[in-house]
């Protein structure tokens, strides 16, 4: 009986681990058809497409060459990307977080009224005011400016609610102490609950950076000038119903994701619980 | 005097939350406000409006574009929900078994397209469905006998594309929102159901499903609202927001259309009012068969 349960389990562990390696490789074949084309020559990609086929005649670093010394704007959206990642991440952390300790550590009038409209601003599809938003940035003449893509989520919803959950499992004698020793109520935000938000801050800045460096839809409604796209958009150029600049869009598409790999594989831990931060029932 | 005022104890909480009033009042109550009014109009950027009631939702009705873009927005919810729900869900349990091995590594490679965004995966995507004989789907097709497939020149083709980019990317999340699901029921459950000769399957359907109901709910509520806003996938997949006879044309895709690229703002804002209905009706009606606010008023 119980020299067949053990193989029973062996089975299934063999089974199951088979699976998930079957898994692994479907998952990994985008990743290493890009790798792989990176080193192709664009023509080969427009002729055969993307495909796993190792061809070393035809193979070189040709496209990283050219990525790194030809006639193009990459690295300026690269550098744009970076710019507006880290403005938009420093931004609405430090705003989101000031609201967030609002909410979780006093009771005031008005206070559920409030948090209501952080819910119902994270139940509704953002896309749906693209029409009217646009319409807005353009009266406040903010169109091609990195502000009408910072502004209007500089104190995000999800961040915020996410920092107040967080905040509600910090002792509240901490604020009573200070008060004791005469801090005032924004000292002691910054001085006593700031320091010991760390953790919480590394999960919502990976967060906030991952979508903000990936963005699409909306920095490339509001930025017409070419000189200020992102890296996204500025990829999305490179593809024209008149004809692809493959030799770079691949190379770049591949050279976009290294610094994102670099960061979730320092930072695990953090990309992890940011992003599973909705699902935990408050 | 103003000092001591913005001090106080009663005061400094509005301090607090003042940001998220302003941001709430001018970047979404407004446009939000805003979009039902425009929806009522006939209105250019830098023009003045006119009002023409409701003729806008009245043209929406019959428009055969918009019926085929909320077709297209439709399915492809409905395709991510029965995909990107009892998959993960069995992946994550599987993962969490005591019999598997490599755990995080598997956890953290799974996440790994997550990362791309949606520029760079849908270039991938795109050139992975290409026509040519020797794409990878098509080399795949070719293992099987099948012809090369201009796929993403088919309704169908192109509707399973989109799906596979968004299991591609959204897997691996989903398995752990299921994962830290499961990290929340007690051991003492599965030891019961065990003393019980209780099998793996019936542990699974009587302990495990109901008990990450609320993930499950979760990942409903959510997938209902990506899947009914998706865009820039099909951006990205047709190379511009016109794909043959429209079969990657979404609810956005016809916003985005009618109100950037024709500058009809009015009609662009009543599709967005519309998606908004669609996807409150949606979630709520979910919802509400799930038992959620039964249990809140407990």
């Amino acid at each position: 009986m119980g020299g067949s349960q053990s193989r029973n389990n062996l089975i299934s562990r063999i089974v199951m681990i088979c699976f998930f390696i079957i898994l692994f490789v479907i998952i990994m074949i985008p990743f290493y058809a890009v790798t792989l084309s990176s080193f192709k020559p664009g023509e080969s990609l427009i002729r055969y497409g993307l495909n796993l086929s190792l061809d070393f005649n035809i193979m070189s670093f040709d496209n990283f060459i050219y990525l790194f010394t030809g006639q193009h704007d990459y690295f300026t959206w690269f550098w744009n990307s970076m710019f507006v990642t880290i403005a938009q991440v420093v931004l609405t952390l430090f705003v989101s977080a000031f609201v967030a300790y609002g909410f979780a550590a006093y009771d005031f009038k008005g206070k559920n009224f409030l948090f209501i409209c952080v819910l119902l601003i994270m139940m509704v599809p953002f896309e749906i005011l693209l029409v009217p938003l646009y319409s807005l940035i353009n009266d406040l003449h903010l169109v091609n400016s990195y502000s009408a893509i910072i502004l209007p989520g500089i104190a995000n919803a999800g961040t915020i609610f996410f920092f107040r959950q967080y905040l509600r499992s910090i002792p509240k004698e901490i604020i009573q102490s200070g008060r004791v020793d005469g801090a005032n109520e924004y000292a002691i935000y910054f001085r006593l609950i700031m320091p010991i938000m760390k953790p919480s801050f590394a999960a919502m800045a990976i967060l906030n950076g991952m979508n903000s460096w990936n963005n699409l839809l909306w920095p490339f409604m509001v930025l017409g000038d070419q000189s200020k796209f992102t890296l996204p958009i500025g990829l999305k150029t490179l593809l024209t119903p008149y004809g692809n600049n493959y030799d770079l869009l691949i190379v770049g598409s591949f050279f976009s994701i290294i610094p994102i790999f670099i960061l979730f594989i320092a930072f695990q831990k953090y990309f992890i619980d940011g992003m599973t931060a909705g699902a935990v029932k408050g | 005097m103003i000092k001591k005022f913005v001090y106080s104890q009663k005061v400094a909480p509005y301090v607090f939350v003042l940001p998220f009033i302003f941001i709430f009042l001018i970047f979404w109550s407004y446009p939000l406000l805003n979009s039902f009014i425009m929806s009522f109009q006939d209105r250019m950027l830098g023009q003045d409006p006119k009002w023409i009631g409701e003729a806008n939702y009245s043209k929406l009705l019959t428009d055969k574009v918009f019926l085929t873009a909320i077709k297209n927005s439709v399915v492809y919810m409905l395709g991510t929900l029965v995909l990107l729900i009892p998959f993960p869900m069995l992946f994550a349990v599987m993962i969490n078994s005591k019999l598997m091995l490599g755990r995080e590594f598997f956890k953290s490679s799974f996440f790994l397209p997550a990362l791309t965004s949606v520029a760079v995966a849908g270039t991938i995507f795109r050139l992975t469905f290409g026509e040519m004989e020797g794409s990878l789907m098509n080399s795949f097709l070719g293992l099987f006998g099948v012809e090369p497939v201009k796929f993403l020149k088919d309704g169908e083709w192109s509707m399973a594309a989109l799906l596979i980019l968004a299991c591609w990317r959204w897997t691996g999340v989903n398995m752990l929102y299921y994962l830290s699901g499961l990290k929340s029921i007690d051991n003492e459950y599965y030891e019961a159901a065990s003393i019980d000769g209780a099998s793996a399957w019936q542990k699974f359907k009587n302990i495990t499903m109901p008990l990450l109901k609320p993930t499950t709910i979760y990942v409903t509520t959510i997938s209902v609202y990506a899947g009914l806003a998706m865009f820039t996938e099909s951006l990205m997949m047709f190379n511009g927001n016109n794909s043959p006879k429209n079969i990657g044309l979404t609810i956005v895709g016809y916003l985005y259309r009618q109100g950037i690229e024709k500058n009809k703002l009015g009609y662009a804002a009543a599709v967005g009012i519309v998606l908004l209905v669609i996807a409150m009706v949606i979630n709520l009606t979910q919802l509400k068969f799930s038992g959620m606010f039964k249990k809140e008023e407990d």
